[in-house]
């Protein structure tokens, strides 16, 4: 539970640092980058590393690389949308989550099971 | 410049819209830590690249490039998209470099120094990012 709660306050903390990164910087699509920044891995891998070991860390580094791809085809699929058609933002990018759950564990499905 | 920086945009998000970034961003890590102890970390490395927070902040760039439209008397309502849709494009290519640095992780963190490699992913991430980002921008004009 501890473990669990550090990692809530460590993750929030980087989450934000990054969103803050994505606040300042202009042009939009160059802010954009950070919205893929790897923050979460960032804000875990270290105690990932502390309590199991960089073997462990690294058989997650591996499903990242699934994840990581499925995060490019949920964003590509959501500017797609969002400019062409212009519809609520919200909307569109809680309806397209299902994308990425879908491309992550059809990826896991397929190879790394 | 190519790219400006706007400490000013800082104060224009509310005390309220920090508020829920870190609480998705403290939720998902948590929960892919959870998810790693109980499934594994072949199920639990997948949501290391979970797109965590960006439904709320997307939907903030809308509301704030829409509010500042309004000031100026203009609805608002479709260059917020349009804004929202160009910051997920820049997502998109972040996305593509996220694909490196997870593979930097998983081929060098078992033989080689685990800070240096943390390090290394982190700088192949963001180099990686802007090329790419200049890259579609040479070719695209995207000047938004």
């Amino acid at each position: 539970m501890t473990v669990l709660l550090l990692r809530f306050l460590i993750g929030g903390v980087v989450v934000s640092l990054f969103a803050i990164l994505a606040d300042i910087f202009r042009p939009r699509s160059f802010a954009g980058l950070f919205g893929a920044a790897p923050s979460i891995a960032l804000a875990t891998i270290g105690l990932t590393i502390h309590h199991n070991g960089t073997l462990y860390a690294a058989i997650e580094a591996r499903s990242m690389i699934a994840g990581a791809f499925a995060m490019a085809v949920y964003a590509a699929i959501v500017s797609c949308v969002l400019l062409r058609y212009k519809p609520p933002t919200l909307a569109i990018t809680l309806a397209l989550l299902p994308l990425w759950f879908g491309v992550s564990f059809g990826i896991w499905q397929l190879s790394l099971r | 410049m190519i790219v400006d920086i706007n400490l000013a945009s800082i104060k224009t998000t509310k005390l309220h819209e920090y508020a829920i970034r870190f609480f998705f961003g403290g939720l998902v890590t948590a929960a892919a830590g959870f998810i790693a102890m109980r499934y594994g970390p072949v199920i639990g490395g997948l949501f290391l690249a979970f797109p965590a927070i960006f439904p709320a902040s997307a939907t903030l760039i809308e509301s704030h490039e829409k509010l500042a439209k309004q000031r100026a008397g203009y609805d608002g309502t479709k260059r917020g998209r349009i804004a929202a849709g160009i910051d997920a494009t820049g997502t998109f290519l972040g996305a593509l470099a996220l694909l490196l640095f997870a593979f930097v992780l998983y081929r060098f963190l078992p033989s080689h120094n685990p800070t240096l490699t943390l390090v290394t992913a982190s700088l192949t991430w963001l180099i990686l990012s802007i090329f790419l980002w200049l890259l579609v921008k040479r070719r695209h004009f995207i000047r938004r």
